[in-house]
């Protein structure tokens, strides 16, 4: 495989810096920015920065809000309930019509089209009808002349709702039979005989707390009506095909009148899958009513009342195990909070019950989910979609089972590992390559050097009265392929032009996480070209129709096989023809490092790019091609729970180290060690990032990040004074980060790589384990203490407070 | 009409009292590279660099602010540098080609804010190369910039390597005519009347402003009063800003203490505290972030009145003395006397705070000033204990015991410090005094902590104050008892 210019760039460029940023032109998106990396933090040729790096730091980069709107652009807002559940008895807008700057005011009966814009099931109104179903749900939304006004005007509405009585726990839900999908059942083997017979049997259960996604760039978009019926749509949007959809629905209009288009986000995470489409909705209803371009952005207060979360968990444990700690077999059952509508929880309980058994086997055992109903915003996907929930349950597990034979977690986690004759899941997929996750952690517990700080840390425990230390190393072993299978295609567009440079787009869009540099680095590739003669201009659904979400770590996966598929396209309509044209040997001819090159007989003068691409054109050649991947072997089955969700599985693990004042709850995280398999690395420098970045944010999931919300169901973190997610000073201050090398992915993936997007994320379960650890220290490591999530300082302490009351305090496993 | 530079130009525009500055560029002067975030000074997107030559500094020097929650109207006079200014065409600016290099931006929004941070950092190496970006100083200068995408480590990795880049100048530092411009600008806002926004000078000049627009709102740091702007959209009839009073400057020695002017911002603030009360001192590197800690002011905290301000329980234990100047002049009323209910002072019409008396602290003086916050950084106090004492022969005297987060207001515990005075701090001496505590505090229950924890880990801190009191100094691992990140 010919891997050719990126090298040879980064060589010549090794010196210096200053002169490496060259090429700043104009305000055209563009993917042809590149720098020599840092050598010490990379250890690849394959290192390339950001395409958007030197626009992110001179702040040219556009996000949707600094776009130049069109003349006489207007501002929307929307207007949110204040009421968690009830009838709207009074919607009087006159008031605001009233008001300095307003132009237009929609409500739920002013939609020509479907006024329901539930993305998979039916649920979410655009705006509230009759029903209100929580607090921030909205209910009009205006177009004024400036954001201020916009703001200022929504505010005299006269808004009258008689409650109902509202539902926020959950577990009632599930007991009262409320969901909002039918529970789903996954069973592997004779549970119940296998409970009865287990020498020890354990249950517990735990909250796992939600999380605000917290993207920086909150929800906004720009709507231009076009001179036929529909709309352009620039949005801050994972999902633009599906926004295309609604968009169309709402104004009873053909998809093909609609355009959709998302250069990068400031930030996605899950956030913008569906929870984008609703504002690019409402605007564009707007649009088409003015006849004038609507700017709308939520401001953050409104952001993040108005729209969902990750997914808060209920969860339940009853397993069985022998003497030495390993699963026989058991029961669990996930309670996932929905929130008032499905939106995507059928997939996101899913996943959580596909991700229960984490690398475990659980032997005969039954995984239940449920969908619970609740008034609160329409809960959605978050980095990990539920898998992160799901393993918490085993984790928890884990160490439990531990403190009961008395052993460290570690070696119990150990002996429960997937291994020959345990390597099935409870779901009946084969776990393919198993025993790297057993490398992993050997060569974790020992760069780590557990064991021995394991012993230190005991001893320094007997002797400290108020802090205590904790360790834990916790796996990660996660399924990628989308769970709705037809989600797992993708499309490409490549065209090459006269001067050589070439212009890709696909279907998966860019909120930091580096796609479109690694689709760059792709087409590259596959052309012999040096990365700057490859750009990527916005993702646009009149370019890639039919697209899938960027989601469920894939955007690589797919996107980068489908625009390698449309790059060899060219690539061999290119050598035809050059065989043809130059008379050279078809068999042997290739392009490298922006040459076409032949293997045999070298004194063929090398063709450079440019020379061929005219020549091609000349002789008509078609120099456009789209591409199309669609992921093989997967399928599942809902009505045995059983099947082969997943193309193959992502693991990694973490070591992490706690010290705790168990006398106010304060903690430091002090060390983390990390061991993460992403196949042969598409790009180790944005591979790490994911890492790194994944795992802070799953830290901040488990410690700091808290929803609270008043007995009326008002979000009361709603910004980040209340809401923290971790800031410079959380970054642990040893914090080694490796990316398994020398293990290509089994399945034949784009170049053997894995997705790295969501798994990192759950390698931060290892802090939440290790606080576990410093506070078992207080009862002699005898009792696993209870530590639902977020552990904030308040939760630890009360969890100290309780453990030194005494074990009788703890509602602790039996 | 306000006069100020931005990136080295000279810029004139109309604005209103409640404009900020991040609404200034990103309106107006159509700069879109500055980012909203939060809109509430939290999380640092808007970051940009400001230097106002009344600040007293021998050459210009450049501060982060957040510039959502600027006033518009404090550019006046001020040289305002954005993300925009830093290159020299092609060539970054170590802040940026740092940030470049370390793989320091994934989804960019925050970048910006980050490049602004990371600049005032590099301004400072150049000024006083020696001083070593220790964990402390990268903390104190980034903690207030969030980042969602990278875990910050890469960003650390840029912030650290600033020095292996070339120290490519931004253009505007070879205009050798810029200080004095910027110098030549008024400090003033021209035609106050009709502007909606005053800048007295002097504190005769403020009484009287006050006198005459009894509805004005007073301003300084406005890390506080702009969420009224920006989350409550109230339109400021007229706004009094406080920063270019000169006794609400200065910091006045006495023999005996200093009269810190109500507008000395904390930083400003910071060194006297070092030098005198560590353990304070400390306080102030949780306090917000560098960006509000660069602006706000310590009359602000007080004034504010909150009852989770982080300077108040800390001045009640210090005894601190208040300076109130009104139009019947200066009148002196303990800090104690101040707060009287929920955001409620003792503060007459037409009256403002004007300084506060620090007392010197006196032999055997001891301190100890503990937050507790769900993040370590640039958070709110979900409680705060402070504790001042001395200690001679072995027995507690002075003792004072004051507590924020546990109340309506911030709150001396007299019963606590009747417990302790003039007592050994053994065993017995503190278990009265935590159930003395216990016993006073009816603390409420909000996003920040239940009233469980937090009347829980308030008696606690009790339990870690005798145990070091306890604590000889030795290094004994037994003896740990405070993580050393969140206080001394």
């Amino acid at each position: 495989m010919s891997e050719p210019l990126l090298a040879l760039r980064i060589e010549s460029e090794s010196t210096g810096t200053g002169e490496a940023f060259g090429r700043l032109e104009g305000d055209e998106p563009v993917a042809r920015d590149t720098v020599t990396p840092r050598p010490a933090r990379e250890n690849s040729r394959h290192a390339q920065a950001h395409e958007s790096a030197i626009k992110h730091v001179t702040g040219r980069a556009r996000y949707i809000d600094d776009l130049p709107a069109p003349h006489g652009a207007l501002h929307a807002m929307v207007g949110l309930s204040d009421v968690a559940h009830g009838r709207i008895t009074r919607l009087d807008l006159g008031a605001v019509m009233e008001m300095p700057g307003v132009i237009d005011v929609i409500t739920a009966q002013h939609i020509p089209g479907h006024r329901d814009i539930g993305p998979v099931f039916p649920g979410d109104p655009m705006l509230a009808d009759e029903e209100v179903s929580y607090v921030g749900q909205p209910l009009f939304a205006i177009a004024a002349t400036s954001y201020l006004e916009a703001r200022r005007a929504v505010k005299a509405a006269v808004v009258e709702i008689a409650p109902l009585p509202p539902r926020f726990d959950p577990v009632a839900a599930a007991d009262a039979g409320e969901f909002v999908r039918p529970t789903h059942v996954q069973m592997s083997g004779d549970w119940q005989q296998a409970l009865e017979h287990a020498p020890h049997v354990l249950e517990a259960e735990q909250f796992v707390g939600g999380q605000e996604h917290f993207y920086l760039e909150g929800q906004a978009c720009l709507v231009v009506p076009g001179e036929d019926e529909g709309v352009t749509v620039y949005t801050s949007n994972q999902h633009p095909s599906e926004t295309q959809k609604l968009v169309a629905e709402v104004l009873d209009i053909p998809f093909h009148a609609v355009t959709v288009e998302n250069r990068r986000m400031g930030g996605g995470f899950g956030g913008k899958e569906t929870q984008a489409a609703p504002w690019a909705c409402m605007a564009a209803l707007l649009a088409r009513r003015t006849g004038r371009a609507i700017r709308l952005r939520l401001p953050r207060a409104e952001d993040t009342r108005a729209t969902g979360k990750r997914h808060p968990f209920h969860n339940r444990y009853r397993l069985g195990f022998d003497d030495e700690g390993v699963i026989l077999g058991g029961d669990m059952t996930l309670i996932g909070d929905c929130g008032h509508s499905p939106d995507l929880s059928e997939a996101v309980v899913d996943r959580a019950m596909f991700h229960a058994d984490n690398a475990y086997s659980l032997g005969a055992a039954r995984v239940t989910g449920h969908r619970a109903r609740t008034h609160m915003a329409s809960n959605t996907a978050f980095r990990g979609f539920g898998g992160p929930q799901g393993m918490m349950i085993v984790e928890q597990a884990m160490d439990d089972i531990a403190r009961h034979v008395g052993e460290d977690p570690l070696t119990v986690r150990k002996r429960n590992l997937y291994r020959i004759g345990r390597d099935t899941t409870h779901y009946g997929q084969h776990v393919d390559q198993y025993p790297l996750m057993v490398e992993i952690i050997e060569r974790l517990e020992r760069s780590s050097d557990y064991w021995q700080r394991r012993d230190e840390i005991r001893a320094f425990n007997r002797q400290s009265a108020v802090i205590k230390r904790g360790l834990a190393l916790t796996p990660v072993k996660f399924g990628i392929s989308f769970t709705a299978k037809h989600l797992n295609q993708a499309g490409a567009l490549l065209h090459v032009y006269t001067d050589g440079s070439v212009m890709i787009n696909h279907g998966g869009t860019e909120m930091g996480q580096g796609l479109h540099t690694k689709v760059c680095q792709v087409v590259a590739r596959e052309l012999g070209i040096d990365f700057e003669s490859v750009r990527i201009s916005a993702t646009r659904t009149d370019k890639v129709p039919n697209t899938s979400p960027t989601a469920a770590s894939s955007g690589a996966d797919l996107n980068g096989m489908a625009a390698r598929d449309a790059a060899t396209q060219i690539r061999q309509r290119l050598l035809d023809f050059a065989a043809e044209h130059y008379q050279f040997d078809r068999e042997g001819l290739h392009l490298e490092n922006g040459k076409l090159v032949s293997d045999i007989g070298a004194v063929t003068p090398a063709v450079s790019w440019g020379e061929l691409i005219q020549a091609a054109y000349l002789g008509r050649v078609s120099l456009s091609a789209t591409g199309f991947y669609s992921t093989p072997l997967i399928h599942y089955d809902r009505d045995s729970g059983q099947g082969r969700p997943f193309y193959y599985f992502a693991y990694g693990a973490s070591v992490s180290e706690v010290r705790v004042d168990t006398l106010s709850g304060e903690y430091r995280v002090e060390r983390v060690d990390i061991l993460h398999d992403v196949g042969d690395s598409l790009n180790p420098a944005i591979d790490l990032g994911q890492v790194e970045g994944g795992f802070i944010q799953g830290m901040g999931w488990l410690t700091s990040e808290e929803l609270k919300w008043n007995d009326d169901g008002r979000l009361l973190t709603d910004g980040p004074a209340t809401y923290k997610i971790p800031t410079f000073g959380d970054l642990p201050p040893i914090f080694n980060v490796e990316l398994l090398e020398g293990h290509p992915n089994s399945q034949a993936s784009l170049y053997r790589s894995k997705a790295v997007g969501e798994p990192p994320f759950m390698l931060g379960i290892s802090v939440w384990s290790a606080l576990r650890d410093a506070l078992s220290s207080l009862t002699g490591y005898r009792v696993s203490p209870p530590l639902d999530t977020p552990a904030t300082p308040e939760r630890v302490l009360m969890a100290a407070e309780a453990l030194r009351a005494g074990p009788a305090n703890v509602g602790a496993s039996r | 009409m306000i006069e100020f530079f931005l990136n080295g130009q000279r810029q004139r525009v109309a604005t209103e009292p409640e404009t900020s500055v991040l609404e200034l560029l990103r309106g107006p002067l159509a700069r879109h590279g500055t980012k909203e975030g939060c809109a509430s000074g939290d999380c640092g997107a808007c970051t940009v660099a400001i230097a106002s030559p009344e600040d007293g500094q021998q050459s210009l020097t450049y501060r982060t602010a957040n510039a959502c929650i600027t006033p518009a109207h404090q550019l006046q006079g001020a040289h305002l540098i954005t993300v925009e200014g830093l290159a020299r065409g092609d060539a970054l600016h170590p802040a940026q080609s740092s940030m470049v290099a370390c793989h320091g931006s994934q989804c960019g929004f925050c970048t910006p804010g980050i490049v602004m941070s990371l600049f005032v950092m590099h301004e400072q190496q150049r000024s006083a190369p020696g001083m070593p970006l220790d964990d402390h100083r990268l903390e104190a200068a980034l903690g207030g910039n969030l980042c969602r995408c990278t875990g910050y480590r890469p960003i650390r990795d840029a912030a650290l390597s600033m020095s292996e880049h070339a120290d490519t100048r931004p253009p505007w530092a070879d205009d050798p005519t810029l200080e004095r411009a910027v110098r030549e600008l008024s400090p003033t806002v021209a035609s106050e009347g009709q502007s909606g926004y005053l800048t007295p000078t002097t504190l005769a000049e403020l009484t009287a402003a006050m006198q005459r627009h009894p509805e004005a709102r007073l301003v300084a740091g406005a890390t506080d009063l702009w969420l009224e702007a920006t989350q409550r959209l109230e339109p400021f009839e007229m706004l009094i800003d406080l920063r270019q009073v000169r006794e609400l400057r200065q910091i006045e020695e006495t023999a005996d203490g200093w009269w810190i002017g109500a507008a000395v911002s904390y930083r400003e603030w910071e060194p006297l505290l070092v030098e005198h009360y560590p353990a304070f001192a400390h306080l102030l590197t949780r306090l917000g972030s560098a960006q509000i800690r660069n602006r706000g002011t310590v009359g602000g905290n007080i004034a504010n009145a909150s009852p989770i301000g982080d300077t108040p329980p800390v001045l009640l234990t210090l005894d601190a003395r208040l300076r109130l100047a009104g139009p019947q002049g200066m009148r002196e009323l303990p800090l104690a006397s101040f707060f009287l209910d929920y955001k409620k002072t003792a503060l007459e019409p037409g009256e403002c705070v004007a300084a506060i008396y620090l007392p010197k602290p006196q032999a055997n003086f001891e301190q100890r000033v503990w937050k507790l916050s769900k993040r370590r950084e640039d958070d709110i106090s979900t409680l705060l204990g402070a504790f001042r004492w001395r200690r001679k022969d072995g027995v507690l005297s002075d003792v004072r015991v004051a507590y924020g987060g546990m109340a309506a207001i911030p709150l001396r515990v007299e019963a606590v410090e009747a417990a302790l005075e003039g007592r050994k701090p053994d065993q017995a001496t503190f278990r009265t005094a935590r159930q003395a505590l216990h016993d006073s505090l009816t603390p409420m229950s909000d996003a920040r902590g239940s009233r469980d924890y937090r009347l829980t880990a308030a008696v606690n801190l009790l339990e870690r104050w005798r145990l070091t009191l306890v604590d000889t100094g030795s290094n004994d691992p037994a003896q740990e008892v405070i993580l050393d990140a969140y206080a001394h």
